[in-house]
């Protein structure tokens, strides 16, 4: 093949790749048969009601759970027992989660600069200007030397949002990153997450807020009991659903 | 409104109804108060003393002690003074207490870290020893254990572990290190490796700050630390030989004993507080929320560097003031050795108190010595406690 | 295919599925728990060892090879343990030197300790209410049951033993330990400055030092401090001494349950006028003594454990009867047999006490949420 069909076929090989998926918590079949391929710099929302396996499936992509069958590849590698896959795989993907996790005994600048400095081997300085930096883009650097304890629930977040980005990752997932924010604070966050969009972030985002999704998703998929009910474009998932699971589930959030 | 002729002024009614003069009458009363039952107790103890013949003061502690003690970490006969009877008992107690929080701890830290583990087994098997200890008195388990040692057979039948340890009802035997010329070369280059080992640590830190490179530190601070030792100890034709017991007619030669006494109050202090250890340490480590393992992980922190620089900060925190905490019961149950007759401060108290007759200043000196313990135990959890705090709004 | 538009209807839905053999049922427990490791399957090796090396010999020399009849150690020839004593020294066991035709008054007490206890540990039970007038008679019962007088022969209490003398020391310590607690955690939380140090003096006093060395000052001391004509039986010394000990701890404890008591219940107190005995006594401290429950069975299974220490100053508990029995020629060497045997008791006693403890504390915390 020639360069150029290299570059294609290259261009053309999903970041992520789930065929067959099935999980198991003890004798509960949480994941049933997801078959999943995104593309490079694809923003896809999932959304669903509580229960439904969103949070696990995105989970199994760095591997905080274990599937049982099926197989994930992610950006070439695949996920399987082996540590140095697992090691090279979440190097590659951010986590952003619900209750922001941040270190509470490390300051902010310090929890930003853990990840470089001891997983990509970062010099010191170095790190500190990529979290510098960073903080800057989330709008919170004058709170660098402080503790989490003293930051908001919406600065917490663009923290933790920042601490995943100076690992300098290929994919970014968020579990429900709002969802424990008061009302006010949450366009802060959405904010940060639609201008990382904007800069060709492959993004995984598990979420309640329809808005952020018509606004900047490639790609909304619904899931429910484990599995994946419907995907399709933002304009055509929100006025032209097609499955009647869907239609029930959008009526009764979107009915407030 | 009506005006009242209320007189300006004094009024008795006021005291009783105004929280400050109700407040300042009432802790006059409890001073009063305090300060008779006091006198009454001062002049019954003058009258009692006076009885009996007994000057109170603490000048006795210069008389003439009169009993030996068998076991001693200075120089003491049955010439010796009480106070410094006393003192003796007093670095026994302590000798106890420090080798019963070092093994306590290894022991509480061990339980607590493998009952986290997900074996069943062990974690079953690490909770039955938890329970049973924690819910037996300590002066049972100590009882138990000078039983069992002092029910080993009599010298001349000892058992032998390797022909150089020997159990028998007398206590353990062990081999007495000789230390022949050069061994302080040995020692020096020992401290030496410390040193060395320390300064390359913080150049490795520095380093690794600076161009992001990790070093080996651990094999290469235990290299030097070990090596050169090893080679001047080789170098100087092995400085160190050791008496080995041997045995006679009827005893040993050689090596030295520790008494069954010291051995079982030690065991039994040291199982006994390390139940109560393990279950701080599990505690401490769990209440560290599974988030925080969960965004290392994230970050890609392998699990060793996790415990490291995330479990383990902040699970410390919690654990330390009960673990002091129990550091302090530790030390205040080895006063049960009177039961077993190791010779501890309130042992050797004991014997003071019935020898002099001076009841009054033993107890005191007693008290004294073992609240400045928990005073400045309290004193150290407080420091730390502010000093660690995690920062918040 | 995998990133295009796609539906299922309600009715194509998946079903569930049974997970892969391998992983669940027996085999997947074990490889889950026992052996998920090679570190995991070496410890699960060394503890099946351990086990097999103790469990059959202790099996052995406690039951299968063991006597448990005859009138003195030399009836016990084989190599089990020895309980032929148990049918004749049991009741010193229990009842110490308690005159014999009279330890059924000691039962009696034991057995009225229950609806004593219960509308006290269990308050949801029915006629709680009631129950409770009895709880605060119960100590005076029990005393004159024990002692005697108006009509009952009276038992002076150096005939008190065994562990009816650590139930009876313990149990006084606790119930009387507690207003003293009560008023040592309020005078902790005062305002006037006497009171606070006062209080702070006594508590941080009694919590420093050992029990051995309080035990010593109501053998020898006590009778110093006090005028040659009143004479205080030593059990009676005992009880204070353990109550003021006790009392530090509990104050502690209820402290910790004031402190749990949301501030929105004081300032409701307060807000509706109650003055400050009222509030204490009305709101405040049903709820936190509510709290401190497991806190009080807590220190209550400490202060059990350490009455054992009463052996030192002469006193006859249950340790020093066991002692004394095995220096007697006829059961000499039997130390280890009546160990396991007192063993066993307050195990028995402090798990059980230990165990309602922890269903406790999860009930209160379910309910506070």
């Amino acid at each position: 093949m020639s360069t150029d069909q290299n570059q294609a076929a290259a261009d053309a090989r999903p970041i992520i790749d789930i065929v067959g998926l099935n999980k198991w918590f003890g004798p509960f079949h949480v994941l049933r048969d997801i078959n999943l391929s995104v593309a490079p710099q694809e923003r896809i929302v999932i959304c669903g009601p509580s229960g439904s396996g969103k949070s696990t499936l995105i989970r199994c992509i760095n591997r905080l759970e274990e599937h049982q069958e099926g197989k994930i590849v992610v950006d070439g590698t695949e996920l399987t027992h082996d540590l140095k896959n697992i090691d090279a795989i979440r190097r590659e993907v951010g986590m952003v989660f619900q209750q922001f996790n941040l270190f509470p005994h490390l300051t902010v600048l310090e929890n930003c600069t853990l990840g470089p400095i001891w997983v990509r081997k970062t010099p010191k300085d170095e790190a500190e200007k990529i979290a510098m930096e960073l903080l800057e883009r989330v709008k919170i650097p004058e709170q660098a030397d402080k503790y989490p304890g003293q930051l908001s629930g919406g600065q917490q977040q663009r923290v933790a949002i920042a601490r995943s980005l100076c690992m300098k990752p290929n994919i970014m997932l968020f579990d429900e990153p709002t969802s424990a924010l008061d009302p006010e604070m949450i366009k802060e966050v959405l904010d940060v997450m639609v201008d990382l969009a904007q800069t060709g972030m492959t993004m995984l985002v598990v979420t309640h807020e329809m808005g952020f999704a018509s606004q900047v998703a490639d790609r909304v998929i619904f899931m429910d009991a484990g599995q994946i009910v419907e995907q399709n474009t933002p304009d055509e998932f929100f006025n032209n659903p097609q499955s009647d699971r869907t239609k029930l589930f959008l009526s009764q959030i979107l009915s407030h | 409104m009506a005006v009242t002729g209320a007189p300006a002024g004094f009024e008795l009614r006021r005291i009783w109804s105004d929280e400050r003069a109700r407040s300042a009458l009432f802790q006059i009363l409890v001073v009063l108060g305090l300060a008779l039952l006091v006198a009454f107790f001062v002049a019954n103890t003058i009258a009692n003393l006076q009885a009996r013949g007994l000057e109170p003061g603490f000048g006795f502690f210069g008389d003439q002690a009169f009993f030996d003690i068998n076991q001693k970490l200075i120089d003491y006969s049955s010439q010796s003074t009480f106070g410094r009877a006393l003192v003796v008992g007093l670095l026994n107690t302590l000798l106890v207490s420090a080798l019963g929080i070092i093994a306590a701890t290894v022991i509480g830290f061990l339980a607590g870290i493998l009952r986290l583990s997900n074996n069943w087994l062990v974690g079953r098997l690490i909770g039955v020893y938890v329970e049973f200890t924690r819910n037996v008195p300590v002066l049972l388990q100590i009882i138990f254990w000078w039983s069992i040692l002092t029910g080993l057979p009599k010298v001349a039948d000892s058992v032998s572990l390797g022909g150089a340890l020997f159990l028998n009802n007398r206590g353990v035997r062990m081999p007495a290190p000789i230390l022949e010329n050069g061994f302080g070369w040995v020692a020096i280059f020992f401290v030496l490796g410390i040193v060395a080992a320390l300064i390359v640590g913080r150049w490795a830190h520095r380093r690794h700050m600076a161009t992001g490179q990790p070093f080996p530190m651990l094999w290469v601070g235990l290299g030097l630390v070990i090596v050169p030792t090893l080679i001047v100890y080789f170098a100087l034709g092995q400085p160190l030989d050791w008496d080995v017991p041997e045995r006679t007619r009827f005893n040993f030669r050689g090596g030295f004993n520790v008494t069954p006494e010291l051995v079982a109050l030690w065991w039994a202090l040291s199982t006994y507080t390390g139940a109560f250890i393990s279950e701080i340490v599990r505690a401490g480590i769990l209440s560290v929320s599974k988030g925080q393992s969960e965004a290392a992980h994230a970050l890609g922190l392998r699990p060793g560097l996790t415990m490291r620089k995330i479990i383990i900060p902040q699970a410390l925190r919690v654990i330390i003031p009960p673990l002091t905490s129990q550091y302090l019961n530790l030390t205040k149950n080895s006063s049960l050795a009177i039961a077993i007759g190791y010779q501890d401060f309130v042992s050797i108290g004991n014997t003071v108190l019935n020898q002099s007759g001076q009841a009054i200043e033993v107890v005191a000196i007693w008290m004294v010595v073992y609240l400045s313990l928990s005073l400045g135990t309290s004193a150290f959890m407080n420091w730390y406690n502010s000093h660690i705090a995690l920062v918040e709004r | 295919m995998t990133s295009q538009p796609f539906f299922r209807q309600q009715s194509e839905l998946l079903p569930e599925r049974a997970p892969p053999a391998a992983t669940t049922g027996v085999i997947g427990w074990m490889r889950a728990n026992l052996f998920s490791g090679w570190l995991s399957t070496i410890l699960t090796l060394a503890g099946l060892y351990i086990l097999w090396l103790i469990i059959p010999g202790l099996l052995d020399w406690a039951f299968f090879d063991a006597d448990f009849q005859g009138d003195d150690r030399f009836a016990c020839t084989s190599s089990g343990a020895c309980w032929a004593w148990f049918d004749q020294r049991i009741d010193q066991f229990l009842y110490g030197f308690y005159p014999s035709e009279q330890t059924w008054r000691v039962d009696i007490a034991l057995l009225l300790l229950v609806p004593a206890l219960a509308p006290v540990l269990f308050d949801k039970m029915p006629g709680a209410k009631r129950l409770r007038w009895f709880s605060l008679a119960y100590p005076v019962v029990a005393t004159f049951l024990l002692i005697g007088g108006f009509g009952l022969e009276e038992v002076p209490t150096n005939k008190f033993g065994g562990f009816m003398l650590n139930v009876t020391v313990g149990l006084a310590g606790i119930v009387l330990s507690l207003p003293v607690g009560i008023v040592l955690a309020l005078g902790r939380r005062s305002r006037m400055p006497i009171v606070r140090a006062l209080s702070v003096a006594f508590i941080e006093v009694f919590r420093g030092v050992p029990l051995i060395t309080l035990l010593f000052v109501a053998a020898i001391l006590l009778p110093i401090f006090l005028p040659p004509s009143f004479s205080l039986d030593l059990v009676i010394r005992v009880i204070v001494v353990v109550t003021a000990f006790a009392s530090a701890y509990m104050a502690e404890v209820i402290r910790g349950g004031l402190q749990a008591v949301p501030r929105g219940q004081y300032e409701a107190a307060a807000a509706l006028g109650l003055g400050y005995w009222k509030m204490m006594g009305l709101i405040v401290l049903p709820q936190a003594l509510k709290i401190s429950i497991p806190g009080i069975v807590n220190t209550f299974i400490g202060l059990f454990k350490d009455t054992t220490l009463v052996i030192v100053i002469g006193l006859f508990d249950v340790l020093n009867i066991g002692r004394t029995m095995v220096s007697n020629p006829d059961w000499l060497g039997l130390a280890v047999e009546t160990q396991v045997f007192i063993s066993l008791f307050f195990f028995i006693v402090c798990f059980s006490m230990s165990r309602y403890s922890v269903h406790l504390e999860r009930r209160l915390d379910t309910t506070k949420r």
